[in-house]
């Protein structure tokens, strides 16, 4: 079994099981093994160093290293199932609304004039063919990212004098300060991170607000981080930085083990806080909670967490589909506790909404440092 | 060359012998990833909470090997010029002044300017030191710090081990240093990244290990004191805490209780001296409250 096809499989084996290692970690990994030898530990760790590439590999490495290595003999290997993949990328004309009973109630709906008006509509009670005209709708969206003053300092007719460059123009003159150089502070992405509640009673919106992280991260990859709540939390934003929305909604969604499941808020956002948001994910970032705030836990420790969250983040904005209703009363025993830690409560249940709650971001984003933390 | 010799190690436990005579007691995992490190020429990129080692394993590898350890701490918005080089342009610029004045007015500026960028004035920062003085270890602490646009240059770097300086050529280093990375995972680090280094994930050391990394570390420290405090420790790390503390809180809490003349760690003096290992008062009253304190004796 110890063969180069042996490790080759065992690497694919990986692949198949979601991580994601090329052929040039395959090739370290064959490297790393003529180095160690192939005496059971040391394979283990050349494997493990080589094709691991995050804390979460580990698990799925141990496993598929027992899988494959250990017990006894040759374990049979994964067949490999292509993705399939979805038929009905970006279809522009609405889908035949024959079809689908839910389509034939308002055959004209996602008619193009009709745009403004869908933007508004509740995204829970939209058809078939209304939903595919989102899709359309969200991919053209393209949200600014927030900003904030960065460390470093560019050239700029106005602002502070810049001694390196006053100084390096005077060499070029033979010391004579002829044209004084000044410079400002530059601006940098201010980093966002959206954390959706794909929970049974959010599920009608769970698609259209993964659609709109998708296209948030698309727009600034490198300052988004998207993770869904539920009964666990998980971590999509790498799946979301595909270009496909459909590929990258499949991706998301076999991410995530829980969707339509319970909700236990507090303590998914205690393991956000822990195990990312302290770190500095959410230091000084601006943090949108996806969420009805149907609280299955204790509420208390929804309460807690939100205060931390707010100590750590720049501004924490709450997105409840529920608020877009009228009539609608702050009572969910989540809300409740959540409210007194919250900058701004807002709807985001129609694409009007998550405009809205995109422009929120941006504005609270700004905010000047000595800006007090009011609450509306 | 001695130092390639050095370099030369036929096994990864012949690096955890040689990392082990400087006090850095590593397990299979640490002495494989610094052995692969080597042998491999691979950068390699170290994760795991703080506390861990990470930072440690760079010192260690450059003590164990008899080589300069050269640091680049990263921070948000560090560039290049904070990173490889710099011109120094008060001294250009003093220089300048000195040569117009010995002149007399009859100064050659092409000569005058190109006297001015050579390496007299060059300020080399850590990577460029790095490159020049190989073989060496380079530590890039907390990567995840630095922007994304400093990783894709690190990257450029890493790739050749070479950086072109417009004035002056192509500096580029003979053997390439021996790079360790580390992260601590506040900002996923790029795959390009991941892609050119190993990988490491380094989780606390469990009981035996740290009581050992406690007695090499803090000679005379007592055994039993080492055994209660390494325990307590791995009971509040299994404790849901802001903070878990890592390595360096129990070296500060041995050094803590041995400076305090304690052999012994009992409930009073473990409640005075426990700002040494949790630095947040939620997980203090989390600790107190679950006894893990109490149940030291």
């Amino acid at each position: 079994m110890h063969t180069v096809t042996g490790l080759v499989g065992f690497a694919r084996a990986l692949r198949h099981s979601g991580m994601a290692c090329g052929p040039t970690r395959v090739q370290a990994f064959l490297a790393a093994v003529e180095e160690v030898g192939l005496d059971r530990d040391a394979l283990y760790w050349a494997g493990r160093l080589t094709l691991c590439s995050d804390p979460d590999d580990v698990p799925r490495y141990d496993a598929a290293f027992t899988a494959w290595f250990g017990g006894d003999g040759v374990s049979a290997e994964p067949v490999g199932r292509p993705q399939p993949r979805p038929s009905q990328i970006a279809a522009l004309a609405p889908a035949d609304a024959g079809a689908g009973a839910e389509g034939e109630d308002r055959p004209l709906a996602a008619a193009a004039s009709d745009a403004e008006v869908l933007r508004r509509r509740d995204l829970s009670e939209l058809g078939v063919a209304e939903r595919e005209h989102l899709r359309r709708l969200l991919a053209v969206l393209r949200p600014d990212p927030p900003s904030r003053p960065a460390l470093r300092r560019r050239p700029n007719q106005r602002g502070t004098l810049s001694s390196r460059a006053t100084l390096r123009e005077m060499l070029r003159s033979g010391g004579e300060p002829v044209r004084l150089r000044r410079q400002r502070r530059s601006h940098r992405p201010r980093r966002v991170v959206l954390l959706v509640d794909v929970s049974g009673s959010m599920s009608p919106y769970a698609d259209a607000l993964l659609r709109f992280a998708h296209v948030v991260v698309r727009r600034s990859p490198a300052s988004t981080e998207v993770f869904t709540l539920g009964t666990r939390l998980t971590r999509v934003s790498r799946q979301l930085r595909q270009r496909d929305p459909e590929a990258a909604l499949l991706a998301a969604s076999h991410a995530v083990p829980d969707f339509s499941g319970g909700t236990r808020l507090g303590e998914t956002l205690r393991v956000f806080l822990d195990r990312w948001g302290q770190r500095g994910i959410a230091r000084g970032s601006v943090v949108v909670l996806f969420s009805d705030g149907w609280e299955r836990g204790d509420a208390t420790e929804l309460a807690d967490q939100m205060r931390r969250l707010r100590r750590l983040a720049r501004a924490v904005i709450w997105a409840n589909p529920h608020a877009g209703h009228d009539g609608y009363q702050p009572v969910q025993s989540g809300i409740v506790a959540a409210m007194p830690h919250v900058d701004r409560m807002v709807a985001g249940h129609s694409l009007r909404s998550l405009e809205d709650v995109w422009s929120w971001v941006r504005r609270l984003s700004r905010r000047g440092v000595g800006g007090a933390k009011c609450e509306d | 060359m001695a130092v390639d010799d050095a370099f030369d190690f036929k096994s990864p436990a012949e690096v955890a012998k040689a990392l082990d005579g400087t006090g850095y007691l590593p397990d299979d995992g640490i002495a494989t990833a610094a052995f692969l490190a080597m042998r491999m020429r691979r950068p390699l990129l170290c994760e795991g909470e703080p506390g861990t080692g990470k930072t440690a394993l760079a010192q260690a590898l450059a003590s164990a090997l008899g080589v300069d350890l050269i640091r680049l701490q990263c921070h948000e918005g560090i560039d290049a010029a904070q990173a490889l080089y710099d011109w120094d342009f008060p001294r250009q610029l003093l220089h300048l002044r000195t040569l117009e004045a010995a002149s007399g007015g009859e100064l050659d500026a092409e000569a005058a300017e190109s006297s001015l960028y050579t390496r007299r004035f060059l300020l080399a920062r850590p990577l460029l030191r790095a490159l020049q003085e190989a073989p060496c270890v380079l530590l890039v602490d907390e990567i995840d710090r630095a922007d994304d646009e400093f990783e894709a240059f690190l990257l450029e770097v890493l790739s050749e081990y070479a950086v072109t300086i417009p004035e002056f050529g192509v500096v580029s280093a003979p053997e390439p240093p021996i790079v360790v990375l580390t992260s601590n995972r506040t900002r996923e680090v790029h795959d390009a990244l991941k892609r050119r280094c190993l990988y490491h994930w380094l989780e606390h050391p469990d009981l035996e290990r740290e009581v050992a990394i406690l007695r090499r570390r803090l000679p005379g420290l007592d055994e039993r004191l080492a055994q209660q405090v390494a325990a307590t420790l791995q009971r509040m790390r299994q404790m849901e805490l802001l903070k878990p503390p890592g390595v360096a809180e129990a070296l500060d809490w041995a050094q803590a209780l041995q400076a305090l003349g304690q052999d012994e760690l009992d409930t009073e003096v473990a409640a005075t001296t426990l700002g040494a290992v949790l630095k947040y008062r939620e997980d203090a009253e989390r600790v107190r409250a679950a006894g893990v304190l109490a149940a030291e004796r």
